[in-house]
């Protein structure tokens, strides 16, 4: 596993080291004994390109937390395999999952420091991540003392530290109010730009998977297959109100809707 | 920092980034800023201010010293009014006597440090072994099934039961007064921090190991600080047990050779009659059970619980 320390600003270059930054191929995930056994996801292929932002979508049951948990490595396929070049992705909660014991700085200090940075180095570093987030100043604030939305900008910079070439986010904005949200997904679309990480972002809202990617994938439920995938050329920077993202997100969720009447009980 | 450079390197990929002139996109990007620190400021609510001293005295002070008082009529109403003679129920001004006594002789700080040093000593041995005790069973489930129940068991079993036993193994030594500390305060100590490993929300298990902390650093860095709340009310609970199992020992466990602890003091003054004596002993072990609790504990937790924002008032 090469972690290298490189700023954002040079590593244009890493982009066209590896020809995909996670790849699926025919992902299986059970669960239980021989019968009950639970299906999660079935022959899941699919390829995330470098610096490539794609939104998994579904109704529940789809497996999108088990796919990202397999991508992880917080859990194991039962067949098939997955091939993450860039090592250990970095992985974001719906909550935020700060560590309250610590500033949120130090959050920042303390991946930067499992990640192998030395000791002097960290404190600048965490304060150029919360730069980079907009939260400049905020190191020494508790956890508890800041709002939702900086708080999950908190964790995107903790997940940042990992400098890890993907980033997973798990429903990241869910809990957050719809002002804020927007907002970050502004400030999302930006630090992706800046940075040329490859994300793979889970969502249940249609309108924020076709604002935020370049790629949507539908995902069918119990178990979780991929359906169809919409590449998306709408400019960025878009706004979740834009009549095209309006226009798509209606044609996904006809599709979306679709896949739940299947499972309608005869 | 050179935003504008990863611009440009991504606007080969980025679909559509690299066409508009450069200062509408840097407008748009201040506009963010600014919409960014409006959402802050509006969500962040300034910390409450502290309240004045003369608040904190009438709120938190007075209510006790009040209470005592009340308490200490009480006893010399009912002293003077003659219910019981003297040598059986002697006033508040009595029992003052004898501490004062012991104070102008110059045995009371002998008195209390015999038994506070070996409470803090007793204290020390029982965290050293209940924290590894209680991680391992908080941490392995064939140990959490086989003695998890028989160390919550042990909490109930009053340490005083564990006194005549100790006596036959260890004779009247020190070392049958530790036995009895470590025997009360071991299991309190080791349930503290089950119950706070237990209480870890697992979402910062689950953050720690895709941050790579796994094994020994997990242990070190997420599992620790996160059941440090739980951790804390064990060794406070377990004080209590030290303390108490103490001077369970220290009264019957009596010899010339251990020097006086409270305890042994109380039991002194029973031989001689002594009901000032006595009571005198029994505040004075209270008062050092409440000073180490007010002292000592309760800043730390609530030091720790507040820096969490697990307090009512932040800051």
């Amino acid at each position: 596993m090469a972690l290298t320390v490189t700023t954002p600003d040079s590593d244009s270059g890493r982009a066209t080291t590896a020809p995909h930054a996670v790849r699926f191929d025919s992902v299986s995930k059970s669960f239980g004994r021989a019968a009950a056994r639970q299906r999660a996801v079935e022959e899941v292929d699919l390829t995330v390109r470098p610096g490539e932002f794609v939104t998994l979508i579904g109704a529940s049951g789809c497996g999108k937390s088990t796919l990202l948990n397999l991508v992880a490595g917080l859990d194991e396929p039962t067949s098939g395999t997955i091939d993450v070049p860039g090592g250990r992705p970095a992985l974001m909660f719906q909550e935020h999952a700060l560590f309250p014991w610590l500033t949120a700085g130090r959050n920042i200090e303390l991946a930067l420091k499992l990640r192998g940075v030395p000791k002097k180095e960290r404190r600048p570093e965490a304060e150029r991540l919360l730069e980079l987030v907009r939260l400049g100043g905020t190191h020494g604030k508790r956890v508890h003392e800041l709002s939702g939305g900086m708080r999950q900008r908190v964790a995107l910079a903790r997940a940042l530290a990992q400098d890890s070439q993907l980033l997973l986010m798990d429903e990241p904005f869910a809990a957050l109010d719809a002002i804020t949200r927007d907002v970050l997904h502004e400030e999302l679309t930006r630090v992706w730009q800046e940075t040329g990480l490859s994300v793979l972002f889970v969502t249940h809202n249609v309108r924020e998977a076709v604002r935020l990617a370049q790629r949507v994938v539908l995902l069918s439920s119990r178990p979780g297959r991929v359906v169809r995938e919409w590449e998306i050329d709408i400019p960025q920077p878009r706004r979740i109100e834009d009549s095209a993202v309006s226009a798509l997100s209606v044609e996904i969720t006809d599709h979306l809707r679709q896949e739940i009447r299947r499972h309608v009980q005869h | 920092m050179s935003s504008t450079d990863a611009d440009t390197a991504r606007g080969t990929e980025g679909p559509g980034r690299g066409s508009g002139p450069s200062g509408g996109a840097d407008r748009e990007r201040s506009d963010l800023a600014d919409l960014e620190a409006g959402l802050d400021a509006l969500e962040t609510r300034p910390a409450p201010d502290r309240p004045p001293v003369g608040r904190i005295l009438l709120d938190k002070v007075v209510p006790p010293l009040a209470a005592i008082v009340l308490v200490l009529t009480v006893w010399q109403i009912v002293h003077l009014s003659g219910v019981k003679p003297d040598y059986l129920l002697p006033g508040p001004l009595d029992v003052w006597g004898a501490v004062e006594q012991m104070w102008v002789q110059g045995t009371l700080l002998e008195y209390i440090w015999t038994s506070v040093s070996r409470g803090i000593s007793g204290f020390a041995i029982a965290i050293a072994l209940g924290t590894p005790l209680g991680l391992l069973i908080a941490r392995v489930k064939v140990v959490r099934a086989a003695i998890g129940p028989i160390v919550t068991g042990l909490q109930s079993l009053p340490s005083i039961a564990w006194v005549p036993a100790a006596i036959i193994w260890f004779g009247l030594t020190n070392g049958t007064i530790y036995a009895v500390i470590l025997l009360g305060a071991v299991p309190s100590i080791a349930n503290g921090i089950v119950a706070g490993v237990d209480q870890i929300p697992p979402i910062h298990l689950r953050a720690g190991r895709t941050l790579g902390a796994t094994g020994l650093t997990g242990v070190r860095h997420i599992l620790l600080p996160a059941a440090l709340p739980g951790y804390l009310a064990g060794l406070k609970q377990g004080w209590a047990f030290s303390w108490r199992s103490l001077m369970a020992a220290e009264l019957i466990v009596n010899a010339p050779a251990l020097g006086t602890g409270l305890g042994q003091l109380m039991e002194n003054y029973r031989t001689m009659q002594n009901m000032s004596g006595v009571l005198a002993a029994i505040l004075l072990i209270l008062l050092v059970g409440v000073a180490i609790d007010l002292l000592f504990f309760s800043p730390l937790e609530r030091r720790v619980l507040r820096s969490r924002g697990l307090l009512g008032r932040s800051g």
